[in-house]
């Protein structure tokens, strides 16, 4: 056993020569990294797919006393998350993960901890919602939580899902904020993908998102007894909710601060969005997640063609960016949204346009626009289509008519071009 | 080397999506960026498997399935040449689990009316991993027998992400590096 | 650090709030026991007046009522048949609703449950 261990050891050594603090990890891997290293003292997750290894993977970490945490088993999502924000009440760090339907699940709780004002920070594997019952990957689960009161950061790539998780400890907790927040990491695309992966460790993590003297914010403490969870009469209930308002709009601030310092210290810099070839950019598309690889691919490929191509990538959803993306889209001549999820019966079936189509109506910013949706339930999304989505944006551009439909790209039998005669 | 694209074709429990997984781990290991990914779904044995591996010096946009592979990695000798072979590049390198030599599996595409790539590597990994693990999972015989024929990655470095990999049952590891040094030695390439 | 000692007082707001900045954050509440100062007296339309002198201290109303409006205070009384009590059993009326269970249980009926008039 000993002669495993050493051996083991020595390679780790050798390995550290050649590569420093490189490794090879999946999105899963990279999550329950993060939240080791951030330290948790309490967990409970009840495992779905394709959330599964971040749950095994902790377990494991305090099997091996890696983490000194408590895993509670529960028999649910919502005693899940039941137990995270009762742990976070007491001062606990407290982390939980779910996906899909494990979300659905606890959705009556995602309130309560906003409102109980429990930084518990979650990770959130996205994943279409039944039925018919589908494992694989779209943003229904997440877009359903928007109105939550959630902080919510997407990660485009197995290193985003590291990054954000340990930003979200420190946004969460912030004496300016206490909010939950949920990261999320494509279903498979990233849960279930090897990548590069350069984890800060312990030491690191905890300097940059260290965690608090008990006593910085109210808790249960029997030294001194608050009541949490009471009654709000209609003379009080709207205040509170109003509350909620400012702490998210505020908590932007210190979003923005933690993505600041964590590219001084780590070189990774993280801003609310990211523009990729906006300087230029004639043609801009909005997307978020991973799905914003293959949107940086397309315009990697329209730019050979000499199409000045950009894009927006999205990378907190809650609180929105208006004001950052109104800037960012405000010299393009045509921009549109790219996303995996589908807003029954609104106005515009693409929910992310809705917002950003808000968002510069109010400053006064009209211009060419549509909306796309596509890879629903885990329906591969293929560079060339985003390049003919590219297209089909010039398109309206140099026409300049009006589309009020959302085109539903790739669903078999549909022509979403005769959709916009209707 | 720019970008290269590798699609492993294998069985539920032959260990593709391992073997993906494990190359990928190799390249950033090595320094480069890699993507590495199983075609998701509810995993069974049995059941025809693909995985695949996306390497690169820069860092990687394309998350797409690989429909046009430089590389094609058969672990089991029953699948169908018509499935694996689409859209493998006429340039390309084809790595099969097979007791002919790659002569007589180009002659064998050709009289099934398929054309075959500019390369073909092939090794018996299946007796090569019943010898020494006991059990037909070819996966790391034909990980070495890849990098025989296209040194994407170096030898050792796959080694020793395998051995890392089993470390918690070191005979599985050991017998695993026995497996990847009798396939690279056992491994023939032929290139038109 | 514990939570006598520190910076969270910031989320407390006033205990008597007049806008959305001075509520405690989430409604929690933070002043242990405050429930006592609810006055839920106006809820009440007949109220229970205990006839001291026909009372024998058996308790029972005290034990019944849901609110724990009836009182036992140290107070000496002596009846008119010259009975002498330690203490007497009044109401307190600031929390008493009204509901009569009082005089429903007194097996003395020395509990008069009469109207209110304000």
């Amino acid at each position: 056993m000993s002669l495993t261990l050493e051996k083991k050891e020595e390679k780790k050594e050798g390995l550290k020569q050649v590569i420093g603090r490189r490794i090879a990890a999946t999105g899963n891997y990279a999550a329950a990294l993060a939240v080791r290293d951030a330290d948790i003292d309490v967990a409970a997750i009840y495992p779905i797919t394709p959330q599964v290894q971040i749950a095994e993977k902790i377990a494991e970490f305090v099997a091996d006393g890696e983490l000194d945490a408590e895993v509670i088993h529960v028999e649910g999502e919502h005693s899940a998350l039941s137990a995270v924000v009762a742990a976070a009440a007491t001062g606990a760090r407290a982390f939980t993960a779910t996906s899909s339907q494990g979300l659905e699940y606890m959705h009556e709780i995602l309130y309560i901890a906003s409102s109980l004002r429990q930084p518990v920070v979650m990770a959130l594997a996205t994943r279409a919602l039944s039925a018919p019952i589908n494992i694989w990957n779209d943003y229904a689960d997440a877009f359903g939580m928007r109105e939550t009161g959630w902080i919510m950061l997407f990660s485009e790539n197995v290193q985003e899902v590291y990054d954000n998780l340990v930003q979200a400890f420190r946004i969460a907790e912030h004496p300016d904020v206490l909010l939950p927040v949920v990261v999320t990491l494509d279903g498979y695309i990233l849960s279930h993908t090897v990548e590069p992966l350069e984890p800060l460790g312990r030491e690191e993590v905890l300097s940059f998102a260290p965690k608090r003297p008990r006593g910085y914010r109210p808790v249960l403490d029997p030294d001194y007894p608050i009541t949490v969870g009471t009654l709000g009469t209609p003379h009080w209930y709207y205040e509170a909710k109003y509350q909620q308002v400012v702490a998210l709009r505020e908590s932007k601030r210190v979003i923005e601060e933690a993505g600041r310092e964590f590219g001084k210290k780590y070189g990774r810099e993280y801003g609310l969005i990211e523009k990729y070839m906006m300087d230029d950019a004639e043609l801009a598309f909005v997307s978020l997640g991973a799905t914003a690889s293959l949107v940086k691919a397309a315009v990697d490929r329209l730019r050979k063609e000499g199409v000045k191509a950009g894009m927006i990538k999205i990378r907190v959803l809650r609180p929105f960016p208006a004001d950052e993306i109104a800037e960012a889209l405000e010299n393009v001549e045509a921009w549109a949204t790219l996303n995996r999820a589908i807003s029954y019966g609104a106005a515009i079936e693409e929910p992310l346009f809705t917002e950003i189509a808000a968002a510069l109506a109010v400053r006064g910013i009209v211009k060419p626009m549509a909306s796309f949706v596509h890879g629903m339930g885990g329906r591969d999304i293929f560079v060339r289509e985003i390049v003919e989505m590219y297209k089909k944006l010039d398109e309206i551009r140099r026409s300049g008519r009006r589309v009020k439909r959302t085109y539903f790209w790739g669903v078999k039998g549909h022509d979403p071009e005769e959709d916009q005669a209707m | 080397m720019t970008r290269i694209e590798i699609r492993f074709h294998g069985r539920g429990g032959q260990g593709a999506v391992t073997a993906a997984e494990s190359l990928g781990e190799a390249a950033i290991l090595e320094g480069k960026y890699a993507l590495a990914f199983p075609e998701y779904g509810a995993e069974r044995r049995g059941a025809p498997v693909l995985a695949f591996t996306r390497i690169d010096d820069r860092p990687i946009y394309e998350r797409e399935p690989i429909l046009e592979p430089d590389v094609v990695v058969v672990l089991d000798p029953s699948l169908p040449p018509q499935i694996y072979l689409k859209g493998l590049k006429k340039t390309g390198l084809l790595v099969v689990n097979t007791k002919r030599s790659p002569d007589r599996v180009a002659e064998h595409l050709q009289s099934s009316g398929l054309e075959s790539p500019r390369c073909i590597a092939s090794v018996d990994a299946t007796e090569i991993a019943v010898k020494h693990i006991g059990a037909p999972i070819v996966n790391t015989a034909m990980l070495a027998a890849l990098i025989k024929a296209s040194r994407v990655v170096s030898l050792d470095t796959v080694k020793k992400v395998i051995y890392d990999r089993f470390s918690a049952r070191p005979h599985i590891a050991e017998a695993n590096m026995k497996v990847m040094d009798e396939a690279y030695e056992r491994t023939e390439v032929v290139c038109l | 650090m514990s939570l006598k000692d520190e910076g969270f007082k910031r989320y407390l707001g006033k205990k008597y709030p007049e806008t959305w900045r001075d509520m405690p954050i989430a409604a929690i509440v933070p002043w242990p026991g405050n429930t006592a100062e609810v006055k839920t007296h106006a809820w009440r339309t007949i109220r229970p007046v205990i006839n001291q002198d026909k009372c024998i201290r058996c308790r029972l109303c005290w034990t019944f009522c849901p609110d724990g409006a009836i009182l036992e205070v140290d107070e000496e009384y002596k009846t008119s048949s010259g009975r002498v009590f330690k203490v007497s059993y009044k109401v307190d009326y600031d929390h008493c609703k009204g509901c009569g269970i009082c005089a429903a249980e007194c097996p003395v009926n020395a509990i008069e449950m009469v109207p209110e008039e304000r």
